[in-house]
């Protein structure tokens, strides 16, 4: 029986949403058709955008439903520099995902965008007197601010109320990629001051291939995709069933019996004093209480971190290195990198995140399982930095 | 598993005979390309997808071990140092050697595995003391058992090659076809996969950098100049530009690379003929030819054996005699025959085996690896440092 701590990668779908998804998938008609069925495919679209408006905080006219999170955060990011025009500055945060560090490695390469890299602290969390030096010179020329809300790798969450209101005084629109934190943290998208926040459904248990962008009534975005105009600021047949689904994963966000991030939050802070207890060397990243409820995130000095991940895969857990792979290549990531953490020891980390339905029993066996999966990480560590064989 | 079509029927064959099975895709660049160009390339992106397709049809976990780092160092590193001091290497022997069977293998030791298994066509044979030997492949064409000819006994212990008893790869493509692989019909990689446009000489130039330089005859004369020495290699006729026909009115070869004073060396092809090999980094797969029974003690190296020497991947194998003996310093004394630096540590250098070949062996250029053969039989091998040639200057 494998045991799936990965619930940051993506969370499995509960058979309630599955029942509702596999439902919607049946109904007939296009939401753009005139007909009665059409109407009927409009008004299961409709239902779902008020819904996870509600789970965020937001009035529906301001979800834009996307193909996912990576979409969401190209339409925020590029359409608010387009838009903006002919501002050229983007602030940007140091560690955050690579959909927003690519976007705006992508502007900078294309469409001449100035990048500044705001740097984070030790934990993750953005400088904030950085932010205030960047925004006050040159604030004229800022198109926007970007942010997560809360780091996908080690869990960090970031002062929005604080960023906001820095960016407020000189006007400057922010978007913030919530992805990470939808669901484990509130999010109230209308007092929050933010222009633009981004989502995914498969992170909540959702399907894979729905997201949205949350637009305010105020912010204005140049489209990405053209042909229709079916959305604000999106065109493409809208995916009635995906919403559906993904209004039905929001809607077990309300009910703590069902999604308890308080019960979460014990179960990981018990996991990390175990884990510290077990192996005593290994080191929390992130920061210790601003974090992700379901967030455990440590370096094992002297391990790789994907040789770790291979002992805990042949017995039975399900966990990730946290960091952006290539072609299934891990590489030290430019999370801890970011925060100052030194690249040997960047290689040795393990990302252990929970879902509503870890039990403490699993964690118990994980922690059981850790301490010689470590040690023999850390000997396979060994062999591969100084092979003796073929000397 | 690289993504071809033989290592995915090797893991196949591995799982049919009951063995405990990973596919581990080796990523040996840091920036993979996203697509193959026919057979060039390696480990790019549609590699390590065809790979895990292959696992997964097989029904093994995949997994994909970065190993980009030790294989810049040991293999490319060590490929632009080779050519630096005026010698041929072989990257693909020195990724078995270095790579394959000693950061995997090590690091698989490491997670608990008991060996390495790949796709190549040869065979590891136990003898009757259990002790391991290297063979030819039944499959002579596709024979690969002069680049793993570098292994030794404590690697060969660890090493599984599940083709080496099939007869032709048209068989294993079949078999592949058989088992679903979309592989099936994937061209065969050749070319040097850290090279992917092909072009040596350009990938040398940026690294090595080119200075232009003198090109002699065998009596030392001065006869052209040359844009840089180290895309030369001992045996090639094309691209020397010269200019004026030898007084013969016949082609010119390269017979020699000197780096330390950037010259070539030009002359006919039969002074390409070489009576004698020598290096003096060897070593041997599996027993020794003394432990073996195949020679005797001298000198604290072995006489003389009967063998048959290989001197490139598809090279005819040609009689020789071959015997392990203190070198002559007189003999290195030339610092072009000098091991690379990066090497130096490597190698006892007070021994070198040396090879006498039945018949003259023709554009052998030090660098290169002789593999020494008893029958089928992979005895071991050395990187030449030094050769002979069969006809006197005059």
């Amino acid at each position: 029986m494998t045991v799936y701590l990965d619930h940051a990668a993506t969370s499995p779908m509960p058979d309630d949403v599955l029942a509702t998804y596999a439902d919607a998938l049946r109904l007939v008609g296009n939401p753009a058709s005139i007909h009665g069925q059409g109407q009927r495919a409009k008004h299961t679209l409709e239902s779902a955008r008020e819904q996870v408006a509600s789970s965020l905080g937001a009035e529906p006219v301001e979800v834009v439903f996307t193909s996912g999170g990576t979409e969401s955060v190209n339409l925020a990011i590029k359409g608010l520099f387009w838009a903006r025009s002919p501002r050229r500055r983007v602030l940007v945060a140091r560690g955050e995902h690579h959909a927003t560090v690519d976007s705006a490695e992508w502007l900078e390469r294309v469409e001449g965008a100035e990048v500044e890299w705001v740097p984070i602290d030790e934990h993750g969390r953005i400088r904030l007197d950085a932010l205030a030096e960047s925004l006050r010179a040159r604030a004229n020329d800022i198109a926007l601010v970007t942010l997560l809300w809360a780091n996908n790798e080690v869990g960090t969450l970031q002062p929005i109320d604080e960023v906001v209101a820095l960016a407020a005084q000189y006007g400057v629109p922010v978007h913030c990629d919530a992805v990470a934190a939808y669901g484990y943290v509130p999010i109230d998208f209308d007092s929050s001051g933010l222009a633009a926040l981004s989502v995914s459904a498969h992170k909540i248990g959702g399907p894979v291939g729905v997201g949205a962008l949350l637009l305010s009534r105020t912010a204005s975005v140049e489209a990405l995709l053209h042909g229709g105009n079916q959305q604000r600021a999106r065109s493409g047949t809208q995916d009635a069933a995906g919403a559906a689904a993904f209004a039905a994963a929001a809607a077990r966000l309300e009910r703590c019996d069902l999604y308890d991030p308080a019960r979460m939050r014990a179960l990981r802070d018990r996991l990390i004093a175990d884990v510290q207890a077990a192996v005593p060397d290994a080191v929390l990243r992130g920061h210790p209480e601003l974090r992700l409820p379901g967030n455990a995130h440590f370096t094992f000095p002297g391990c790789e971190g994907d040789s770790l991940l291979f002992l805990l895969d042949m017995a039975g857990f399900s966990v990730s290195t946290g960091s952006a792979c290539q072609a299934g290549v891990p590489e030290a990531s430019h999370v801890l990198l970011a925060m100052g953490v030194p690249e040997s020891e960047a290689r040795g980390a393990l990302r252990i995140t929970l879902g509503p339905e870890t039990t403490e029993d699993e964690l118990a066996h994980f922690v059981r399982a850790l301490p010689a999966a470590v040690e023999q990480a850390r000997a396979a560590g060994l062999a591969d930095r100084a092979p003796s064989l073929g000397r | 598993m690289s993504g071809g079509v033989d290592s995915a029927v090797a893991a196949a064959r591995a799982v049919d005979a009951g063995h405990d099975v990973v596919g581990v895709h080796l990523a040996l660049s840091r920036m993979p390309g996203t697509l193959r160009t026919g057979s060039r390339g390696c480990c790019t992106i549609e590699d390590s997808m065809d790979a895990q397709r292959a696992a997964n049809l097989i029904g093994i976990p995949y997994y994909v071990w970065d190993f980009s780092e030790r294989f810049k160092l040991d293999v490319v590193d060590d490929f632009i140092d080779e050519y630096r001091a005026g010698r041929t290497p072989n990257p693909c022997m020195r990724c078995n050697e270095k790579i394959k069977f000693a950061a995997l293998l090590e690091k698989a030791l490491a997670l608990g595995f008991d060996a390495v298994c790949t796709g190549h066509y040869a065979k590891v044979v136990s003898g009757a003391d259990g002790r391991r030997e290297l063979h030819r492949a039944a499959a002579w064409a596709k024979d690969q058992s002069y680049v793993l000819g570098v292994l030794t006994e404590q690697q060969l212990a660890h090493a599984m090659f599940p083709l080496g008893d099939t007869p032709s790869k048209d068989e294993v493509r079949a078999e592949a076809a058989a088992r679903g692989f979309s592989v099936a019909s994937k061209p065969d990689s050749h070319d040097i996969c850290f090279i992917p446009d092909g072009d040596t000489r350009g990938w040398l130039e940026e690294r090595v950098g080119a200075e232009p330089g003198a090109i002699l005859d065998r009596e030392g004369a001065r006869i052209g100049t040359h844009p840089g020495a180290h895309a030369y290699t001992v045996g090639q006729r094309k691209g020397l530009s010269i200019g004026f026909p030898a007084p013969d009115g016949r082609p010119r070869f390269v017979l020699e690379v000197r780096p330390k004073t950037n010259e070539v060396v030009v002359g006919p092809r039969e002074a390409l003929d070489v009576a004698l090999i020598a290096g003096r980094k060897y070593s041997w797969a599996g027993l020794g030819p003394i432990e073996s029974g195949i020679a005797e003690a001298s000198e604290g190296g072995c006489a003389e054996f009967e063998c048959h020497v290989q001197i490139r991947a598809h090279a005819e194998p040609v009689p020789a005699t071959a015997s392990v003996r203190p070198i002559d310093p007189a003999d290195y004394a030339d610092g072009s025959a000098a091991i690379s630096a990066s090497r130096m540590n490597e190698t006892d250098a007070s021994y070198e085996m040396r090879i006498v070949p039945r018949e003259p062996l023709n554009g052998v250029a030090p660098g290169q690896t002789a593999v020494v053969y008893v029958g089928e039989r992979v005895l071991g091998q050395c990187t030449i440092d030094r050769t002979r040639s069969a006809i006197p200057v005059h």
